[in-house]
């Protein structure tokens, strides 16, 4: 039990993927600038991301493995992860057509976000079992709803306040997610196994 | 803490509001405020010591034809007509309106746009009256001696009648907050001696000159509203009205009415804070007192209840009280409604007014007056003449908010000035009303503890403004959404039933032949008047 | 003979991602425009086409599509501006034309003819009178659009701005202008802002 606590902290908050490995950083600055696409975009990531982690486990263990065609892994899991994308767009685009419009091409560029992929990617790498590599996806996504709903916050503040005309706009923003990227190195070494 | 005690006490009274026992305890635990939040302004009652004066007639007085909340009244008498005082000059329009009436005898001069005292600067329709200094008195409505004996109704009617309202500034009809609902029955009346804006004291030399008045006032109130309770609220900061007002309850031998002495904080006079330091209930955010068994009634709208029942006398005049450091003499005047300002200014010695800042009203809630010559309304509790900044700086240049909280601390209502400053200050008015916006009851706390001098109740009253000017275009382009669709669609059905006559005509005309062809034209008309 | 097999394992899996995507199309599927619907909520349906389409709901039609840009809706202002620009996730654009003050429409009635034109012009049916009648206009339905204006043969319609009311009066935001206190020509003290 306490493994998976252990691999949650570690997804969440010590290896977070947007800001102290570096992965997913495209949709972290473009679906930002409000707390309402940032929640919806928080939802899809996490669907996806959980989802995709689980599904390229059995890929790899049940198609990849047994049929010797680990070359083929990149192409498999791309596959699964579109699909994935593809659902989750037609159900947003049902449910929440204002969502839909303010995720814009965010939305079908989950299939190319380096997180997802880096997830599935590393579950192999890692050679983990499945509910752990299940955990270790869905942990991953909490992690990077967690950075983009605080930095979503901070963002609509920074952009009613009176900022230098110098860095308004973009310039503040990376600062913004540079400070928070150094306060979330201050996480590593939080666990000593 | 004592905001999280707050909410506690707010959930429990949304909960269980007849638990007066558990209240009790928990306002115990508040302290002896019963609000959290307030301040302590300097005092400065300079004319607290100063007995009500007699103002003299003024040349002529201006009327407005909306001194009330509410809808506008429309004038009954014609330019040239003479009136007396106590006439019903115009009448309510709508329910929630209050009639005026004329403050003296003489004529009418004229039925026009004049200035009101508002901050905007703009006019109302007036009515213009040449007093002939005769001050004959209009004696339609008979003074009810023995109140007790009549039926409450009668006496709803009579407050009504006498144009009477909340004299304390909000000026609300008097008549609708003593409209009787079974479900919600009033138990306590609580007249609000407070007066806790600094300078005023109209209300402080009312309980100690014309206690008796004042107490047969509220208990015609009581009798109205059928109520078992009455509480007098008075600050200790006025001892002697204290007496006064005990004193007043012990010859008349009235065992129904207490007074409540409650320390002095800003702003206590406000009906729902002072509720809630008397009863420990707080009223819920969207209700009135009402809804809790509460009923609130300002000291001269007391007054004015007794002289419109007791004496058959309509509201026509109003103590006000003149301060400021621009007065050479201030004062408590009597004066009749619809006098000119500076013509009461003038009564204590004003009579320059260039460089003079005019406040209608106490410091901390009043309106900066922007343009001199308007009359004295109904709403008038102060008039403020000032060459020296007064609490707080008007014209200070407003800083960063330094988060500093003084703010946060001092509202009465529990609220977030600062976040909901910024909210209304960058035009998030969705986001201002999630911070409660509508619940501010403007007492100018925050901006007057704001080290930053930033005009935080400014913000708040900029957004409600905005909020309500929103609302008012939204609905608006509904209605046009709906005019224009119905149009469309009847111009379609015009279309339709066009096409299908002209389709009949031409089948009369045409053999079997064209048929066919006929009904298809029909065919796309109806598919057109369903798409409509 | 292993290529062909993983190319075949490929394609099947792809085969079979592709029939649950659409059967997922068939049940998420859409009827009419959310969107037009939203945009045209936040338009102020004064139906007066200076975004040069004929109407409110044809402009919302079109900027749903993306076939025009979310800042050519004149009296809606910057306000309709960022809601539009919001709702479609596109930067806000600035609107070119200045709004005009709010304004309604009045006839001269002694110079009307009854001729009924402005009556089919006005998109909102504002305007009422007969044939051979005076026609007259509805205050409180009017939204200062214009367009009878044109139709007019005899120009007795005027554009006149609404009049300021008490009632309708707002606290401006506070700026940083301070008071001043002067006496006008006609003796009057005012304040204005300086």
């Amino acid at each position: 039990m306490s493994e998976f606590a252990l691999i949650m902290l570690s997804a969440v908050l010590v290896n977070n993927f947007v800001l102290t490995k570096f992965l997913g950083i495209c949709p972290f600055l473009g679906v930002s600038r409000k707390l309402e696409t940032a929640v919806g975009m928080s939802l899809a990531v996490l669907f996806v991301m959980t989802l995709a982690s689980t599904a390229s486990w059995l890929v790899q263990q049940f198609i990849l493995i047994p049929f010797d065609l680990m070359y083929l892994q990149t192409i498999f899991f791309i596959l699964i992860i579109a699909v994935l994308v593809q659902f989750i767009e037609m159900l947003i685009h049902k449910s929440s057509p204002v969502l839909y419009q303010a995720l814009g091409i965010f939305l079908p560029l989950i299939t190319t976000n380096c997180a997802v992929l880096g997830v599935a990617l590393l579950n192999v790498q890692q050679e983990q079992t499945f509910m752990t590599s299940a955990l270790y996806g869905f942990g991953s996504a909490l992690g990077f709803a967690l950075v983009l709903l605080l930095f979503a916050g901070l963002r609509e503040r920074i952009d009613k306040a009176p900022v230098p005309e110098a860095f308004k706009g973009s310039a503040v923003s990376l600062i913004t997610a540079g400070l928070m990227s150094l306060a979330f190195m201050g996480f590593s070494g939080l666990v000593k196994v | 803490m004592s905001g999280l005690l707050d909410r506690f006490t707010t959930l429990l009274g949304k909960g269980a509001a007849k638990g007066a026992a558990s209240s009790i305890e928990l306002k115990a635990m508040i302290g002896s405020g019963g609000f959290s939040g307030g301040v302590h302004p300097k005092q400065m009652k300079i004319t607290a010591g100063s007995p009500i004066v007699q103002s003299p007639l003024p040349p002529r007085l201006i009327l407005p034809l909306k001194q009330h909340i509410g809808q506008i009244c429309t004038p009954i008498v014609e330019v040239g007509e003479r009136v007396l005082r106590g006439q019903k000059i115009a009448k309510s329009q709508g329910y929630v309106s209050a009639p005026v009436h004329a403050p003296t005898s003489g004529t009418v001069l004229a039925i026009e746009e004049h200035a009101v005292p508002h901050p905007s600067g703009m006019g109302r329709l007036c009515i213009i009256i040449e007093p002939d200094g005769k001050d004959e008195a209009d004696e339609s409505l008979p003074p009810i001696t023995d109140y007790r004996a009549e039926d409450p109704g009668v006496i709803r009617e009579r407050i009504r009648l006498s144009g009477i309202v909340g004299l304390g500034g909000a000026v609300f009809p008097t008549f609708i907050k003593m409209l009787r609902d079974h479900r919600h029955p009033v138990e306590m009346v609580i007249l609000n001696g407070i007066e806790c804006e600094p300078y005023l004291t109209c209300d402080h030399r009312l309980m100690l000159e014309h206690s008796a008045a004042i107490v047969r006032g509220l208990d015609i109130i009581m009798h109205a509203v059928e109520a078992q309770r009455g509480v007098i609220a008075i600050e200790d900061n006025k001892p002697d009205a204290i007496a006064a007002m005990q004193q007043a309850l012990a010859d008349i031998a009235f065992e129904h009415i207490e007074v409540r002495v409650l320390p002095t904080l800003y702003p206590q006079g406000s009906e729902k804070q002072l509720i809630q330091s008397v009863t420990g209930r707080q009223v819920p955010a969207g209700k009135l007192p009402l809804h809790i068994g509460v009923l609130c009634q300002n000291v001269g709208t007391t007054r004015a209840i007794h002289d419109a029942v007791c004496l058959g006398q309509p509201l026509t005049q109003r103590v006000v009280t003149v301060s400021g450091d621009a007065v050479p003499s201030p004062a408590n005047i009597s004066v009749r409604i619809g006098t000119p300002i500076p013509f009461v200014l003038a009564q204590c010695g004003l009579e320059d007014l260039s460089g003079v800042r005019l406040i209608h009203g106490g410091p901390m809630m009043g309106e900066r007056l922007s343009r001199l010559n308007v009359p004295l309304v109904k709403s008038t509790n102060g008039l403020l003449a000032m060459r020296q900044e007064a609490l707080y700086s008007e014209n200070a240049v407003e800083e960063p908010c330094i988060r500093c909280g003084h703010c946060v601390t001092v509202c009465p209502v529990g609220l977030v000035p600062n976040e909901l400053a910024w909210h209304c200050r960058n035009d998030q008015f969705d986001r201002g009303q999630e911070y409660d916006l509508f619940d501010c009851i403007e007492c100018g706390c925050c901006s007057y503890v704001c080290p930053s001098h930033i005009p935080l109740v400014h913000y708040f009253r900029y957004a409600k403004g905005q909020v309500a000017k929103i609302e008012k275009e939204r609905s608006f382009a509904e209605l046009s959404k709906a005019r224009s669709e119905a149009r469309d669609n009847r111009l379609a059905h015009e279309q339709a039933e066009r096409a299908a006559r002209r389709s009949k005509v031409r089948k009369q005309q045409a053999g079997d032949a064209a048929g066919e062809e006929v009904s298809g034209a029909e065919t796309s008309g109806d598919g057109k008047e369903d798409k409509a | 003979m292993n290529i062909l097999f993983a190319v075949l394992l490929l394609g099947g899996l792809a085969l079979l991602a592709g029939i649950v995507l659409a059967i997922a199309s068939r049940v998420f599927h859409i009827e009419g425009d959310p969107m037009m619907e939203r945009i045209d909520a936040v338009l102020p349906q004064t139906q007066c086409g200076q975004c040069g389409y004929p109407g409110c709901k044809p402009y919302a039609t079109a900027v749903a599509s993306g076939e025009v840009d979310v800042n050519k809706c004149v009296p809606g202002g910057e306000r309709a501006m960022l809601a539009i620009a919001d709702l479609m996730g596109v930067p806000p654009k600035e609107v070119e034309e200045e709004a005009a003050p709010p304004m309604l429409a009045y006839i001269r009635e002694d110079e009307c003819i009854g001729c009924t034109l402005c009556i089919k012009a006005c998109p909102v049916d504002a305007i009422i009178g007969a044939p051979k009648q005076y026609h007259t206009v509805v205050e409180s339905h009017c939204t200062g659009c214009t367009l009878c204006v044109e139709p007019c043969p005899v120009d007795c319609i005027d554009m006149l701005g609404k009049p300021e009311v008490l009632e309708e009066w707002t606290w401006s935001a506070p700026g940083k202008s301070r008071l001043v206190i002067e006496d006008s020509a006609e003796g009057e003290t005012h304040v204005r802002a300086a």
